[in-house]
């Protein structure tokens, strides 16, 4: 069975490969830091079961491996790959020579991700099964990336030491970006820990008129967008604010809709999500990705967007939802 | 109810604005708060840890890079331009709305994992776009390349968000499911999901209307000036 700490160790290799190449180049920064992930990663589990068995040593180690990764990502020691890998020429002959080959493994992983996944319930024989009860995506997209990458290597004819090269390079490119969604994970973890959630909602429900139903509808979707914008997720702000605004106002008092009310309610806590640097992997880490000077570019891109959609969203609720 | 901790939020916008290292404002806002509900600093480097090791999903994207890496290696990116080039009838806005829609449909049936801006927008998807760029404005600068690629990872954005929760089976329907439950209110997951259809529709046409303005604005920079 290919375990969820399976794919894990294989996380723990690519990000150790880069901190034992970047060793070699004596680019030490990246080479401490991406050794610190590769740790917590393969590390990650033992971690949690410490946690829970009532030894805080480890989870509290972890906490000041992040606190070291993050004095290394603001001190600017972390030295970026420069953009692209130079050689245009050797790359334009291949890709003339390769032609549409080249996308059948970028096109693999989606596709073997889904078609494992698809087919996990019959992969199984007796008690033993390919991928674990109920969370099969995590390894599916393992294994789908491991054929991709086999084929990858077939077709371009390359040794696997040039895929980890390629990996470390990238890696070095994306420098703390790539670490930034689980950090502010972690800060959302911090936050709700502390009562920051509590606290807005009480604020947010001090400041409206209960009796008006549209100034609740307008309260709950922008209290949803202002905590996404906040926590960087939708998830975190729907209990808050539901609990806080739609339910009891909106459901109980006025009446609503449930469905309605949940349904959009998280829709519009989405076009938060396309407004906030917190919201990492959707917005400054395919900034970095693409190569962009201004980090904040794609948030620019999608802003309007979302405005107008939060816009559309609280109409809609306000006229559904008290049909 | 203490607000004290609200501060941590403060120090994230600060923060940003300052345009300080994003690394060192998220653990510095952390510790804000923690210090500001009263937790000792053992507990706070606890918690914090313990979030971090519980939320490794997102950083799965390295799997992805040894793959990633070898095809751009191999000219993926440089074939992928050549390709839409020739392509007489493809344009920037056919392509991403196209994509788009492709995002919407395969997330309503589950299919998230298609897609992503590691997987497809940096090796195929951006590369495609500022080909099909360069047919409405040849002497694209360097402003608008980049705007052109912005574009095209929050078309993959919009795309994803408002597709997914049409699918019953998804996080988010199940998250709502689970809340109103606790609260006494039973649903159905379709039920749910299907109020999400017009959002879905909306995000598209909003979406696409601007990716034709964008198209619309590039021709306009491309005409010589009277």
């Amino acid at each position: 069975m290919i375990a969820l700490s399976y794919v894990w160790w294989l996380a723990a290799l690519v990000l150790g490969a880069a901190a034992v190449i970047d060793l070699r180049a004596r680019r030490w920064a990246n080479a401490l830091f991406w050794a610190l992930i590769a740790i917590v990663f393969a590390a990650g589990d033992a971690i949690l079961a410490a946690d829970k068995a009532g030894n805080r040593l480890p989870t509290q180690l972890a906490g000041a491996a992040v606190v070291l990764m993050a004095l290394l990502a603001g001190s600017g020691l972390l030295k970026r790959a420069p953009a692209g890998d130079g050689d245009v020429a050797a790359r334009t002959a291949s890709a003339q020579r390769l032609g549409h080959q080249l996308f059948v493994p970028a096109l693999m992983i989606p596709l073997v991700t889904t078609v494992l996944f698809l087919a996990a319930p019959y992969l199984v024989a007796g008690d033993w099964r390919l991928f674990p009860a109920g969370n099969a995506t995590v390894p599916a997209l393992a294994l789908g990336c491991c054929i991709a990458v086999a084929f990858a290597l077939s077709i371009t004819r390359s040794r696997p030491a040039q895929a980890l090269r390629e990996s470390s390079r990238l890696l070095d490119q994306l420098g703390w970006a790539v670490v930034l969604p689980m950090l502010l994970a972690a800060l959302g973890g911090v936050f709700e820990a502390t009562g920051v959630g509590n606290a807005v909602a009480a604020l947010i429900g001090q400041l409206i008129a209960t009796d008006s139903r549209l100034a609740c509808t307008i309260a709950y979707g922008v209290g949803m967008i202002v905590f996404t914008v906040i926590m960087g997720n939708g998830f975190a702000a729907f209990p808050v604010m539901t609990g806080g605004i739609g339910l009891p106002l909106l459901i109980r008092q006025h009446g609503a809709d449930p469905a309605v009310v949940g349904a959009l309610g998280m829709l519009t806590g989405y076009c938060g999500t396309l407004l906030t640097p917190m919201a990492a992997n959707f917005n400054i880490v395919p900034a970095v990705l693409l190569e962009l000077r201004d980090p904040y570019g794609v948030i620019r891109s999608q802003a309007l967007t979302a405005l107008l959609l939060a816009a559309t969203n609280i109409t809609l609720m306000y006229f559904l939802a008290f049909r | 109810m203490n607000y004290w901790p609200l501060l941590g939020v403060a120090a994230v916008v600060a923060g940003f604005a300052a345009r300080l290292n994003p690394m060192l404002v998220v653990v510095a806002a952390g510790f804000v708060s923690g210090f500001a509900a009263g937790l000792p600093l053992a507990d706070q480097l606890a918690l914090l840890g313990k979030s971090f090791v519980a939320t490794r999903a997102p950083l799965l994207i390295v799997l992805t890079l040894p793959v990633v890496g070898l095809l751009e290696h191999a000219g993926l990116r440089e074939h992928a331009q050549r390709w839409i080039a020739g392509l007489y009838y493809m344009s920037l806005s056919l392509l991403l709305i196209c994509y788009m829609a492709l995002r919407q449909i395969l997330g309503a049936l589950g299919l998230t994992s298609i897609g992503g801006h590691a997987q497809t927008v940096r090796p195929l998807i951006a590369p495609m776009a500022e080909a099909a760029a360069r047919k409405t404005a040849p002497g694209l600068d360097e402003l608008q390349r980049e705007r052109v690629r912005a574009l095209a990872a929050a078309t993959d954005n919009v795309g994803l968000f408002f597709g997914e929760d049409i699918f019953i089976a998804v996080g988010a329907v199940l998250l709502i499911q689970t809340f109103y439950t606790a609260n006494g209110i039973h649903l159905e997951p379709l039920s749910i999901a299907l109020w999400a259809i017009p959002t879905a529709i909306a995000a598209f046409l909003i979406h696409a209307l601007r990716i034709v303005v964008f198209q619309y604005g590039l021709k306009r920079s491309a005409e010589p000036r009277a």
